[in-house]
């Protein structure tokens, strides 16, 4: 049979063991927070990289993503080829007033133009600021930390597989080549 | 004993009243914080957050003073200072050194303390009835109901120490004081501390208070000056229950240092027992009302009449 009042020794037991344990209250403004790798804080964009392509935008839920952009003739290098156009940004901004931070745009981004920077200090006194425009959004790519190493059991990174793959088909032709050519002719039985 | 004798003892007590229940908050503060895994005040004052209690008082005062339009207006103005006067009154009277270390040396010491300390509770009764509110009203019969169901162990246990001393005069029964008392009385001290710490109305005993069921009972309408009163009241109340354990059952300023340092050992053991309050309030949950009844009545009150028999037989074997 359990002691009347163990239940209460032990209440009493569980305080006092927290009071001699360390807190863990993070003092924010003095002392910088421990963020997770993939921090999702602002959004950074990489603007070199965006083709215009519109995706990010169309497919943003809350429509806070805006693009201007206008097309441009490049002169045919060749006088037998035609002009080519090509899609020049003129405006690219995001609204973290209505932004829900899902992270869509960065994954539908095809040729890695927007990045998650784990930057969250941004805030204002009006939500008009909060429009992030491209020169700042550019900015906040100096913060994007580099991608977090694999796992150690990972698969390889596609690109890396593909690379290796096309290295080693030349490789194993020129090593044929090489063979067949050191080889006196008529010897191929 | 001069006019002069008697004003500055008036002026010690007077800031000893205004300074350690406010030591006691600010211990709270960080205690009951570290106690959660939490820091607790960290800016005020600049050294973690010492002045916090200071930063609290200029924002009360700064709040309006307001009295509800269907408030007995009186009444409700005076409950304030009906409940914190009385624990500046009792602080009068207990012993804190021997040789006449002592606001006011009263004859039947324990008699007014009990009789003063039951005026504060009127406090809020008072403040439930006069603020027209039926959240103040609940607190207020709550409050009545437990001083009626809590009063009684009291009185019993201080009853007993009464009896052990042959005195009513608290540095008499210091006077009389024996080691060995400390475990003879040893349940009259449980019961009086629980029944104070009910009447003062702290967790796990705040049904009266419950800001989660009643908001804040009897205190709801209340804001700025009188409402900070009403919280200096009940930290006022541990350091005077606390005292008063410690003069009646901890033996006050015995222990093993010099007569002179006497004082020292009735703060430190005060602190001690203060710590105790924190301790309980961070670690238990409030009881519901029928809980808190019951454990009054048939826990509380046959330990103290058995504690009151207990002391009765060995004061007759021993005579």
């Amino acid at each position: 049979m359990k002691l009347p009042g163990s239940g209460l020794a032990k209440g009493l037991a569980v305080t006092l063991r927290t009071m001699t344990k360390k807190t863990v209250t993070a003092q924010y403004p003095e002392v910088q927070p421990d963020l997770a790798p993939r921090t999702r804080g602002v959004i950074a964009l990489l603007e070199e990289n965006c083709t215009v392509c519109m995706l990010c935008a169309r497919e943003c839920p809350d429509w806070c993503i805006y693009i201007d952009s206008h097309k441009e003739t490049l002169p045919a290098v060749d006088p037998n080829a035609r002009a080519r156009t090509r899609n020049v940004l003129d405006r690219f901004a995001i609204d973290f007033s209505l932004c829900m931070y899902c992270g869509i745009c960065i994954e539908v981004c095809p040729f890695d133009a927007l990045f998650w920077s784990p930057e969250f200090e941004y805030a204002e006194t009006d939500i008009l600021e909060l429009t992030h425009e491209r020169d700042r959004l550019r900015e906040w790519m100096w913060t994007v930390p580099a991608p977090p190493a694999l796992d150690p059991a990972a698969e390889e990174p596609k690109e890396i597989a593909m690379a290796r793959k096309a290295a080693d088909k030349a490789h194993a032709a020129a090593q044929s080549a090489a063979r067949a050519a050191a080889l006196p002719k008529g010897d191929e039985s | 004993m001069t006019f002069l004798d008697m004003l500055l003892r008036c002026v010690a007590v007077l800031a000893v009243f205004l300074v350690l229940p406010l030591v006691i908050g600010q211990t709270e503060h960080k205690v009951m914080a570290h106690m959660q895994g939490r820091l607790g005040p960290m800016y005020a004052g600049g050294f973690h957050g010492w002045a916090q209690l200071v930063a609290d008082g200029v924002k009360f005062v700064q709040k309006e003073d307001v009295v509800p339009a269907d408030a007995d207006r009186r009444v409700f103005q005076l409950a304030p200072a009906v409940a914190l006067l009385p624990y500046l009154v009792v602080l009068l009277a207990i012993p804190v050194g021997p040789g006449g270390f002592v606001g006011q040396a009263v004859d039947a010491g324990i008699f007014f303390v009990l009789a003063v300390m039951g005026i504060g509770v009127l406090g809020s009764l008072m403040a439930g009835w006069a603020s027209a509110n039926k959240f103040s009203l609940l607190g207020g019969l709550r409050t009545a109901a437990q001083l009626m169901a809590y009063e009684l162990p009291m009185l019993l246990a201080a009853a007993s120490v009464a009896m052990a001393a042959g005195t009513l005069s608290l540095p008499g029964m210091l006077e009389q004081f024996e080691w060995w008392w400390v475990p003879w009385q040893i349940v009259g001290a449980f019961v009086f501390f629980v029944s104070g710490l009910a009447e003062l109305q702290r967790p796990p005993f705040d049904m009266p208070i419950a800001d989660s069921e009643i908001i804040f009972g009897a205190y709801t309408e209340y804001t700025g000056i009188r409402f900070a009163f009403f919280l200096l009241s009940e930290y006022a109340g541990i350091l005077v229950i606390c005292a008063l354990t410690t003069v009646l059952f901890l033996g006050g300023w015995h222990g093993p240092l010099p007569d002179q340092l006497g004082w020292l050992w009735t703060v430190l053991k005060t602190f001690a027992l203060a710590l105790v309050v924190i301790w309980l309030r961070v670690t238990y949950p409030r009881l519901r009302e029928d809980q808190l009844m019951k454990f009054a009545w048939t826990t509380l009150i046959p330990l103290a009449l058995a504690q009151l028999a207990l002391t009765g037989i060995v004061k007759v074997a021993i005579s």
